[in-house]
C-alpha cells in the first residue's frame, strides 16, 4: 500500500498532502465527490458523515456533519470554486467549531506509474489558524480511536 | 494570544529569521554578535528574536553579563514534532479509507464492464 505523505512545517500556514491510489483518476474523482463514497471516508468517528449538501460544481455548496456517541456534532462546510472532472477540486472549508477560520483546498489527480497521485494543498489564513485546525483534528480523532478500541472490546466480551 | 508551552513554540518557529537562529545553534553554542553576523539586520533586532525564543523555551543563554552564548534548547521542538505526528496519524487513517473506497469502486466498475462484455 502507497504511503501517505503529509508536509505539516512548523511555523507555516500550509499543510500539504500526498498520496497515490491504485486507481484511474476517474475512479478516484468519484470517490471524491460521490456523496455516499464521501460518507464512507472523510470522517473519523465509527458512525462515519452525515454529507447534508455536496453540490461540487463552481459556486456550489457542501456541509458535513459528525455526531459521536455523545451526541456532539462536528460540522463542516464551505464552497467549491473550481471543480475540473478527473483533475481538480478547489474548494474552501471551515470547521463550524473555529467559525470563521476559513482554509482553501486545492486537490489535484495526476497519472503516475502505479495509479493516481492525489495531492491536497490547504492554505490558512493564519499559522495560529493552521495550527488550531491540526489540534482540533488531532482532538477528533484521538476520540474516535478510543470509540473504535471501545467497539473492538465490547465485541470480545 | 495563548500562551501555553506549544503555542508559544509554533509563534516563535513562524518567523524565518528566528528558524535561521535555530539552524545555526543546532550546530554549536553562539554570541549575539556571531548570530548577527548573516543577517542583514541589527545586533538589537537580532537580540529582540533571541527573547521571543529564550521565552518560549528554545534557547537558553549563559549568565556570563559579557559573554552570553546561546545554546539551542531541544525538548520543546520536541513537543511540538510529536504533536504534528498524532495529526499525521489521522490524516494517514483517513487516507487509508479513501483507499478503500476507491478500490471498492475499482472493483465494481470492472464487474460492470464485464457483464458489458458479456452482453456485446
Amino acid at each position: 500500500m502507497s504511503e501517505t505523505e503529509l508536509i505539516v512545517e512548523p511555523g507555516r500556514q500550509d499543510i500539504v498532502m500526498s498520496r497515490v491510489f491504485n486507481a484511474d483518476r476517474a475512479t478516484v474523482f468519484a470517490a471524491l465527490t460521490d456523496a455516499e463514497a464521501l460518507s464512507q471516508w472523510w470522517g473519523a468517528l465509527d458512525g462515519g458523515t452525515n454529507v447534508e449538501r455536496h453540490d461540487p460544481r463552481p459556486g456550489g455548496t457542501w456541509r458535513f456533519v459528525n455526531r459521536d456517541k455523545d451526541g456532539n456534532e462536528y460540522a463542516f462546510q464551505g464552497v467549491f470554486h473550481d471543480v475540473v472532472p478527473d483533475e481538480r477540486i478547489v474548494q474552501t472549508m471551515e470547521f463550524l467549531g473555529m467559525p470563521g477560520h476559513v482554509l482553501l483546498e486545492t486537490a489535484t489527480l495526476e497519472e503516475v506509474e502505479g495509479g493516481t497521485r492525489y495531492t491536497s494543498v490547504s492554505v490558512f489564513q493564519s499559522v495560529e489558524d493552521r495550527d488550531g485546525m491540526v489540534a482540533a483534528g488531532m482532538e477528533h480523532g484521538a476520540r474516535a480511536d478510543m470509540e473504535k478500541l471501545a467497539e473492538l472490546v465490547e465485541k470480545k466480551g | 494570544m495563548a500562551d501555553d508551552e506549544l503555542s508559544l513554540t509554533f509563534a516563535a518557529l513562524a518567523d524565518p529569521t528566528r528558524r535561521a537562529i535555530l539552524a545555526r545553534l543546532a550546530q554549536g553554542e553562539a554570541t549575539v554578535n556571531e548570530l548577527a553576523e548573516p543577517f542583514a539586520i541589527s545586533v538589537q533586532a537580532v537580540s529582540k528574536h533571541l527573547k521571543v525564543l529564550e521565552r518560549a523555551g528554545l534557547i537558553s543563554r549563559g549568565r556570563d553579563a559579557q559573554w552570553r552564548p546561546c545554546r539551542l534548547e531541544r525538548a520543546p521542538l520536541q513537543t511540538a514534532s510529536e504533536w504534528i505526528e498524532r495529526y499525521r496519524h489521522v490524516q494517514r487513517a483517513r487516507m487509508d479509507r479513501l483507499d478503500q473506497v476507491i478500490q471498492n469502486i475499482a472493483g465494481s466498475r470492472r464487474q460492470e464492464k464485464g457483464q458489458d462484455n458479456e452482453r456485446d
